[in-house]
Formats: structure tokens, C-alpha cells, sequence
């Protein structure tokens, strides 16, 4: 291994890279324009609220009154309300389909007066049932909604029998050693997100679209090394990563006020996931005849990986199956590290991550090395 | 002079199918050598063993005392080469792409003079996807010589190019002669080998047919010189008589095999004192591209008919 070959290839490459308006673009706007996107999608997830139209029945009686405070002090819904004089419980349901409303309550009649019969008198039994319609499609919304409905139900219920809460909820705290926001949990994501396919595609385009112009032929007659060719362009997406990540990692703290530790820990992160996907790149552009096939190979690599990794979701929302196949996935490891460093200061499953992410990028490049031809025999 | 490169008995299959069938020739140091012929004869694939791109199923091949295919990387420090179509990273400069090969090949050639050689210092800082076609192959040519070779194969290296262009690159193949390098050149120009080349080879369907110098190639496979002269069947018959030799005539010209340079004086001399009207004449000897092309032909020819016969 000669570093005077490499540097001088990095030069070539960085050179090159440079000079590119597309490759700056994505290099460098691309990451901002990422975390600009899904922070402002997602950025206010979990604040939101759930809004619920209401149609009284009972014609804003003091109990149904109550009801509705409980409701909004549960910070869960945001109540609306549907005019009884223009829509009836029957016809409610198409009423919130035609107004595209996920989420409806019918109060019935007679609320109030049967509630404060049963406080009055416990053996006067009449109980009273509210109707409740949610999409299930939007099955995180039904799902908040029902459970703030219920909840209120149970204290009423808890409320008129007399009894008294032994267990209660305290406000909800995150997991981890702050309070974070989904913007956190994505910066890691995306970063991967970034060490992945900045220089899979690159590599895959370059590797055979070299070798059909007789770039790498050419460069198979001076004693640059097929390791040295490789390491250069690694030693490259290094550096760049470590940019890209710095402008995704700033972006989101300055414009969603994202709070991620920034560790010397997240430094390994950045140098073997560079490595692991630049000899994966070149693996893959290798085996390619064509950069016709190269994309398609490039592309059936790249996107299972993008998706399933966890860097839009948390792998453990999938089904068991599913799960499994992200754990075989390299870039898993990359991220759930960066998580590891980044969010939950567990560093002993950091190192686990790392370690398979090394072995990892071991065998890609020693197989990069071996399989990479200057030429089509 | 020493052979620079040696070739013997190569060949090269791939299955049945002999793209180079037992070869034989050597190239003298210091000299260019032209090694010539149609698409498919074999050309690309004997440089490619040349160069230690490709093995070969038989024969015995030395390039600089070297066994290209198993002492390739030495090899490749001692010779230069510009592919066909040669390409280079799009987004560098020339002057930048000598800097680069020189670091990789540790030399302390001066990259300004380089692109002096090979006519592009006005360009040394354009980058090479602005660059037109000559100039590109003139960047492949600095690039060929960066690692001052001992040998430069230059594959096809004025193909596209304007007439302007081909002659300063011929330009340049001549100084590396005048320096003492030893020019290995594939050419479909056939007037291009003849002007540059010591010795040239002309290979068909995986065998050499005519080998030596172009003059030695012409006088071997080409035809007689010949007087051609724009005058009436009268004076043809007048010349036939008056000189004893053969003479054709058709459509106003009359045409005339010269045994020696003599010959032409003769004639000269029975045409002024025939007194017979004559408008211009010439002498005409084939070039290397009529021998050429009457090889190939003829052995296409020969193929085709006995690939055809029961």
C-alpha cells in the first residue's frame, strides 16, 4: 500500500467530486433539504392533538359539560362540535366520512339526567353509552382518541361509585436520559441514511461505468493498486461524511432544536460506515457487467436497506419476520450505533454494533479487493 | 538493433476460435513499428498480450526482455499507452491528470513541457470534458510519455481526428523516434504507416501476411510502376510500335508499365516526336494502402471461395 498512490487518487476524486455540481448537491444541500423535510413532517409528533367532533345529544347539559373539560385535560384530544340541528347520530358517521373527520363522539340523551340519577340513588342503575367513531386507517389517532374517551368514562364511572384513584399516571417521560422528540430519533436515521447511499451509488455508477470507457483499464497500466484505488475513494466518503453529518446534525439543532449527544463516539461511526458501503459499492459495481445492471444491483441492495434499517422507523414497530431480516441488514448496525452513542449512552452495545459493523466491512473489502477487475476479460 | 519486443509462434484462443494463430515478428528498439490490419484481424488482442492485459494460449512474447503477463507491473513503469477512444476523469484538468500520473509513476517529468511535446499548454487548464477529441488524445499521448517510457503503443491514436490534429500527433511520434523510444503503433490510416513507419506488419484473420519495411511491402505485394498519359489511341499505337512495349489504352488514356526509371525518358522522348496531340501525364506507383487492400481482399477472397467450394 503506497500513500503517495492514494493520496494522489484522493486528490483526483476529491477533485473530481468538487467540480461536480450534482454530487455537491446532494453532498451538501440534499442533507438540509432531508432533515428540513421530515423534521417539519414529524417534528411535531407527539405534542399534536387528536381532533374529535362531538355531537351532543344532550343538549349541553353541566354533566356533558364536565365530560368535555376532562376530555381536553387530558392534552391527548381537541374537541369540535357538530351542529344537532343538522346532524342526527344516524346519519353522523357519513356526516364525518363526506367532512373528513377520523374521529367522532356521540353523546346521547339523557346523559346527565341518567349519571346524576345513579349518583343520587346507586341502585338506579341506567347505564349510558357513548359512541365513538374512528378510521382505521389512522389507527394511531383512533387509538389516542378511544383511550382518552375511555379514560374519562372510567373516572366518571370510578367518580359516581364513590371510589377513590390508587393507582394514576404521572406525565409521561422518554426513554433515554432526556426528553426527545422524534427529530432526535431521526437525525441518527438519516445520517445512516446518508453514510449509505451517498457512496453505494456513487461507487456502483463509477466502478462500472469506468470500466465500460476504459477509464479503468487505463489505470490498470500504472501501479496504482485496485487496494489503493479503494482505499482512496473510502478515505474520501470519510471525509465527506463527516461533513454531510455535521450539516444534518447542525440543521437539526438549529432548526427543530434536536438534542443528540455529539461524542468523540460518533467518530468511529463515521469512518467504518463510509468504509463498509464505499467496498459494498465497488463489490456490487464489480459483479456488474453492465452500468445498466449496476444501477438495477446497486438500487435492490441499497433500498431494502433504506427502509428497513430504521432510519425512518424504529425497527421494532415491525412484525417479528420483518425484524429479523433487519438484523441481517449491515446498515442496521450503523444505525442502531449512532443511536447507541447519539441518544442512549450504551456504549457496550455500541461496541457490539461496531464490531459486527467492522467484520462487516473486513469481508466486503477484502471481497471488493478480489473481485474488482480493471477490465472486462 | 536489439528486438524491443519478440514475438513467437503466439497464439491466442478463445474456444475454438483463433483470434491470433501463430504470430511471429520482432520490433527493433528505437524503431516504430506499425502493426496493421482490418477490424477483428487480431490487432487489439496481440497489443493487449503486448501490453500484460491479456494472457495467451501459446508462443513466447518479450516486451523490454520482460514476460508481459507474469512481470506485468515491472512492465508497465518501462512502457506508455494510449487506448483507443482514450478517456480520463471528466472533471480534471490535463495539467492536474500529468500530476497525477507522475505521482503514481514517481517521475519528476515537468508537466509544462509535457503538454508543450504534445501541443496543449493552452489548454492545461481546461477540464477534460471540455476538451475536443484531438485534444483529448494528445492528453493520452502526455500521459503515454509521463513515465518517460521505453516503448509507447499507441492504439489507433488519430481515429476522429481532424488533419490538423493527426499531424501534429504524427509530429510527436516522430520526436519519440528521434529520442530514441521505441513506437509500437495500430493504425487504420494506412497513409499514416507509411509516412512513420520503419517496419510494419499487416496481420489477417490471426496470421501475418506481409511483414518489412513499406517500401520492401510495396515492392514485394505492389505492382509495377506507371506512366499515364491523356492522349488518343493514335499515339497509343504510335508508342507501342515505336518503343516494342506494351501499352494500354481506354477511354483517352493510355497506360504503361515501367520496367526502370529509364523507361520514362523514352517514352517522354517517342511522345514529343510523334507530333501527335497528348494533354498530361504521370507516374503512379501503388501505396501502401493498394497493397494493403489487395492482401485482405484477396485473402477474404480466397476464404470466402474456398469456404464456398464442396
Amino acid at each position: 500500500m503506497n500513500f503517495r498512490h492514494i493520496g494522489a487518487d484522493y486528490r483526483i476524486v476529491a477533485r473530481s467530486y468538487l467540480r461536480n455540481p450534482v454530487a455537491l448537491f446532494f453532498s451538501l444541500i440534499f442533507p438540509i433539504i432531508l432533515i428540513g423535510l421530515f423534521g417539519a413532517i414529524f417534528s411535531a409528533t407527539g405534542s399534536a392533538k387528536v381532533t374529535v367532533v362531538v355531537l351532543n345529544e344532550d343538549h349541553n347539559s353541566f354533566v356533558s359539560q364536565e365530560f368535555f373539560s376532562e376530555l381536553n385535560n387530558t392534552s391527548i384530544v381537541s374537541l369540535q362540535f357538530a351542529n344537532p340541528a343538522t346532524v342526527s347520530p344516524t346519519d353522523f358517521a357519513s356526516w364525518l366520512g363526506q367532512n373528513s373527520q377520523p374521529v367522532g363522539l356521540v353523546i346521547p340523551a339523557g346523559f346527565e339526567a341518567n349519571y346524576t340519577a345513579y349518583l343520587q340513588n346507586h341502585s338506579n342503575l341506567h347505564p349510558v353509552s357513548l359512541v365513538l367513531y374512528t378510521n382505521p386507517e389512522d389507527a394511531a389517532d383512533s387509538g389516542a382518541a378511544t383511550g382518552a374517551v375511555q379514560g374519562v368514562a372510567n373516572g366518571f364511572n370510578l367518580y359516581g361509585a364513590g371510589g377513590q384513584a390508587v393507582v394514576t399516571l404521572a406525565p409521561p417521560r422518554n426513554v433515554g436520559s432526556q426528553i426527545y422528540t422524534y427529530i432526535d430519533y431521526l437525525i441518527p436515521g438519516l445520517v445512516g441514511f446518508s453514510i449509505l447511499t451517498s457512496p453505494m451509488f456513487s461507487m456502483v455508477n463509477i466502478t462500472s461505468e469506468y470500466r465500460k470507457n476504459g477509464l479503468l483499464r487505463q489505470l490498470s497500466l500504472t501501479p496504482l493498486t485496485r487496494a489503493e484505488w479503494l482505499v482512496s475513494r473510502i478515505a474520501w466518503y470519510i471525509m465527506l461524511t463527516f461533513v454531510t453529518a455535521g450539516i444534518m446534525i447542525g440543521a437539526g439543532v438549529f432548526l427543530f432544536n434536536a438534542h443528540v449527544q455529539i461524542t468523540l463516539g460518533l467518530v468511529p461511526w463515521l469512518v467504518v460506515g463510509p468504509f463498509l458501503f464505499v467496498a459494498l459499492g465497488m463489490l456490487a459495481g464489480s459483479v456488474a457487467r453492465t452500468p445498466e445492471s449496476a444501477a438495477v444491483i446497486g438500487n435492490i441492495i441499497t433500498f431494502p436497506m433504506m427502509f428497513l434499517s430504521g432510519t425512518f422507523f424504529a425497527v421494532s414497530l415491525f412484525p417479528p419476520w420483518l425484524q429479523t431480516v433487519a438484523h441481517v441488514l449491515p446498515l442496521y448496525y450503523v444505525i442502531d450505533g449512532m443511536n447507541q452513542v447519539m441518544l442512549f449512552q450504551n456504549s457496550s452495545r455500541a461496541f457490539f454494533d461496531f464490531v459486527v459493523v467492522l467484520a462487516i466491512s473486513l469481508v466486503f473489502f477484502v471481497a471488493a479487493v478480489r473481485l474488482f477487475k480493471w477490465r472486462d476479460e | 538493433m536489439a528486438g524491443a519486443i519478440e514475438v513467437h509462434g503466439l497464439v491466442k484462443r478463445y474456444g475454438a476460435l483463433a483470434a491470433v494463430d501463430g504470430i511471429d515478428f520482432t520490433v527493433p528498439a528505437g524503431s516504430v513499428f506499425a502493426f496493421l490490419g482490418p477490424n477483428g484481424a487480431g490487432k487489439t488482442t496481440t497489443v493487449e498480450i503486448l501490453e500484460g492485459l491479456r494472457g495467451r494460449t501459446e508462443g513466447t512474447v518479450s516486451v523490454l526482455g520482460l514476460d508481459p503477463w507474469t512481470q506485468g507491473d515491472e512492465l508497465h513503469r518501462k512502457i506508455g499507452v494510449i487506448p483507443q477512444d482514450f478517456h480520463f476523469f471528466e472533471k480534471i484538468t490535463p495539467l492536474e491528470a500529468i500530476h497525477y500520473y507522475r505521482s503514481l509513476f514517481h517521475t519528476r517529468v515537468d508537466p509544462q513541457e509535457l503538454l508543450r511535446v504534445v501541443e496543449l499548454s493552452d489548454k492545461a487548464n481546461a477540464r477534460f470534458d471540455t476538451l475536443s477529441g484531438g485534444q483529448k488524445q494528445k492528453l493520452g499521448l502526455a500521459l503515454a510519455l509521463t513515465n518517460d517510457p521505453e516503448i509507447c503503443f499507441l492504439d489507433e491514436p488519430t481515429t476522429g481526428l481532424d488533419p490538423h490534429a493527426r499531424r501534429s500527433i504524427w509530429e510527436v511520434i516522430r520526436t519519440q523516434k528521434r529520442e530514441g523510444r521505441t513506437v509500437f503503433l495500430t493504425t487504420h490510416y494506412l497513409e499514416e504507416a507509411e509516412i512513420l513507419a520503419d517496419q510494419v506488419a499487416i496481420i489477417n484473420h490471426g496470421k501475418i501476411i506481409a511483414s518489412g519495411t513499406p517500401s520492401e511491402i510495396i515492392r514485394v505485394h505492389g505492382q509495377t510502376e506507371r506512366m499515364r498519359i491523356e492522349g488518343s489511341p493514335e499515339l497509343a499505337r504510335y508508342l507501342a510500335e515505336k518503343l516494342g512495349i506494351a501499352v494500354a489504352a481506354t477511354d483517352g488514356h493510355i497506360e504503361i508499365e515501367l520496367a526502370g526509371k529509364r523507361d520514362a525518358l523514352r517514352i517522354l522522348s517517342a511522345i514529343d516526336a510523334s507530333g501527335l496531340p497528348w494533354e498530361s501525364f504521370s507516374t503512379r506507383q501503388d501505396t501502401l494502402e493498394d497493397v494493403f487492400v489487395r492482401l485482405v481482399g484477396a485473402m477474404d477472397e480466397g476464404a470466402l471461395q474456398s469456404g464456398g467450394s464442396p
